[in-house]
């Protein structure tokens, strides 16, 4: 046996094996029941490392998709970096089309409203200097531009035509010193001369004594002395006042000339104008009642001749007019023996009232301001005109220029007593 | 016989040829074969076909050159396999006993560091595997259990690709001396 067992002994142990495994398996299989212990055994052998493993790989793939996330993150970046520049430089080229856009329908619009002929033009070029106060325009004299014409802008005047070429014309800024324009305050209509100034951007008034009223912030529009520029275009606004040994030193900010200087207009054929009227003191708001209502139907109160041209009248010519109205409603005459006296205290017919000659009055600045405004009883909320929205009582500004109330405004509110 | 023939028989004594292992490694790496089976397929699923633990049984019954450590060896890495399987224990085990005795025979008989006998001897012996797991699936256990013919031989081939490099690696950690 031993011999056998020693010449056969890998057959002999690989049978032991394979028979013995055969025994586990039928067991298990007879049973139905499992051997947990090799299980527990071969489980609590791996997980330990598996678990390891699974740290090692997920710190792993964690640095490696942190890393790839960071390079995406990155080329994202210098994508996006390159596309704002883009966008940046698409969008400084919109603002800059906007921006011209917006000038061109400002100077449409203004060349539209204003009277002068104007032709539009471009500044296709300056002068050549550093300091050059010189520009050409696209316009010459193949386009009707003659030597002596003005420049303007809706802001304000720009300069002077200085020599006409067929395809282009040159223009002398406002600001160069040898430029000169007749200007006039806008307050206390006060007439100088506006020159180029010091600095780079400025103009001088010159002659003005003095004595003259000029104030900070005060506007300067063309007179229409110099031939050249039509009376009424804006100058330019006062930025200092000095008094010097006998005239002013005036700086003025050109107003043609604060944003740049893109598109013109030239006037062909000028057309004076009115310069406007300066606006009220803004020494802040103060609160002034509206106007009180008329008392009684007949009169405005006023006692003096209206605009319709009405004469003069007292309150015993008005007493007068009721008494006669009250008298033909109910048929009564007047000394007339044996009839019955009228009823004094019914209220009489509506007195039809003159209407004043429409567009008479004469034209100015002033702010259009309602009848509705002016007639409105204390207390009740003032009406905006153009809206018709009604609105807080409406700070009037002082002095407020007295407009007559529409005489379908001027109807009484209640009847009136005989006095 | 051919000079390849002749090549491939050793008729130098066994003892002299039969490699040695630390026990570390005789451990550590058919417990990592199996742990790349039960692990990896979970992220790289194209890897499953991979059976890490029948060619770790083969390199080591090819290398130790006896059919007892041979035995032992299969049986070991197969009861493991089984406890980590939905399948009663010793049905890997059996296979793997059979798988490590019969390579460690061949061993007695063959050179095996030849790549050619590896290449085939991996083949075959997945092969082998698999038919026989499926012949006792199917008689102990009663089990309809599909065999797709084509697809062993084709996972077969696979395996016995991967079996080179790793023989090769495996190698490295013989002792020497």
């Amino acid at each position: 046996m031993e011999i056998l067992l020693s010449r056969f002994r890998n057959l002999t142990v690989l049978l032991i094996l394979v028979v013995a495994q055969l025994v586990l398996l039928a067991y298990q299989v007879k049973t139905a029941d499992d051997l947990p212990l090799i299980r527990v055994w071969a489980v609590t052998a791996l997980t330990p490392v598996a678990s390891a493993l699974e740290a090692v790989r997920e710190t792993t793939v964690g640095f490696f998709r942190d890393y790839f996330l960071l390079k995406q993150a990155q080329e994202e970046n210098r994508r996006l970096k390159a596309e704002i520049g883009q966008l940046k430089l698409s969008n400084h080229y919109l603002k800059a089309e906007l921006e011209t856009i917006e000038r061109t329908q400002s100077l449409a619009e203004f060349r539209s409203r204003t009277p002068s002929k104007t032709l539009p033009a471009r500044v296709i070029m300056s002068g050549t200097g550093t300091d050059s106060k010189v520009v050409f325009l696209d316009r010459g004299s193949g386009s009707g531009v003659k030597k002596g014409m003005a420049v303007i802008t809706p802001d304000g005047i720009v300069g002077r035509v200085i020599n006409s070429y067929p395809t282009a014309s040159q223009v002398l800024l406002v600001t160069d010193p040898s430029f000169a324009a007749g200007v006039v305050s806008q307050k206390g209509r006060v007439r100088g001369t506006l020159k180029g100034g010091p600095g780079r951007n400025t103009c001088i008034v010159d002659h003005v004594q003095n004595e003259e009223k000029v104030e900070v912030g005060e506007w300067f529009y063309t007179s229409g002395d110099d031939r050249v520029f039509p009376k009424g275009l804006p100058a330019g606004q006062v930025r200092s006042v000095r008094e010097g040994k006998t005239l002013k030193e005036i700086v003025v900010a050109p107003s043609g000339l604060q944003s740049s200087l893109e598109e013109v207009l030239i006037v062909l054929e000028g057309v004076h104008q009115a310069i406007p009227q300066a606006p009220a003191p803004s020494e802040g708001e103060i609160y002034l009642l509206p106007p009180p209502p008329p008392e009684g139907g007949e009169s405005d109160g006023s006692g003096q001749p209206g605009e319709n041209g009405s004469p003069l009248r007292t309150d015993a010519d008005e007493l007068l007019q009721r008494y006669q109205r009250i008298g033909e409603a109910q048929g009564h005459v007047y000394g007339k023996h044996g009839t019955r006296p009228p009823e004094f205290n019914v209220r009489p017919p509506a007195q039809t009232a003159p209407v004043p000659p429409q567009g008479s009055g004469p034209q100015t600045a002033a702010p259009p301001r309602t009848g509705s405004n002016l007639s409105a009883p204390p207390g009740t909320p003032a009406t905006d005109g153009r809206t018709g929205t009604s609105t807080q009582p409406a700070p009037v500004r002082r002095p407020a220029p007295p407009l007559t109330p529409s005489p379908a405004e001027r109807k009484p509110e209640a009847s009136p007593r005989p006095r | 016989m051919t000079e390849f023939g002749e090549r491939l028989l050793i008729d130098v004594p066994r003892k002299s040829r039969s490699s040695r292992f630390r026990p570390a490694v005789l451990i550590l790496i058919p417990l990592g074969s199996i742990l790349f089976q039960v692990y990896v397929p979970n992220f790289v699923e194209s890897l499953s076909y991979l059976e890490l633990p029948l060619l770790v049984t083969v390199y080591f019954s090819l290398m130790r050159r006896r059919p007892v450590s041979g035995s032992f060896i299969g049986a070991g890495i197969g009861l493991v396999q089984d406890a980590l399987s939905h399948q009663p224990l010793g049905m890997f085990g059996i296979v793997k006993t059979l798988v490590g005795y019969f390579a460690a025979s061949v061993s007695l008989r063959f050179d095996v560091d030849n790549l050619a006998l590896r290449f085939f001897l991996s083949f075959f012996f997945f092969v082998f595997h698999q038919l026989f797991y499926w012949v006792m699936v199917r008689a102990l256990l009663a089990q309809a259990l599909g065999f797709d013919f084509a697809q062993t031989l084709l996972f077969g081939l696979l395996n016995a690709i991967v079996a080179l490099p790793l023989f090769a690696v495996l190698d490295k950690l013989k002792e020497t001396g």
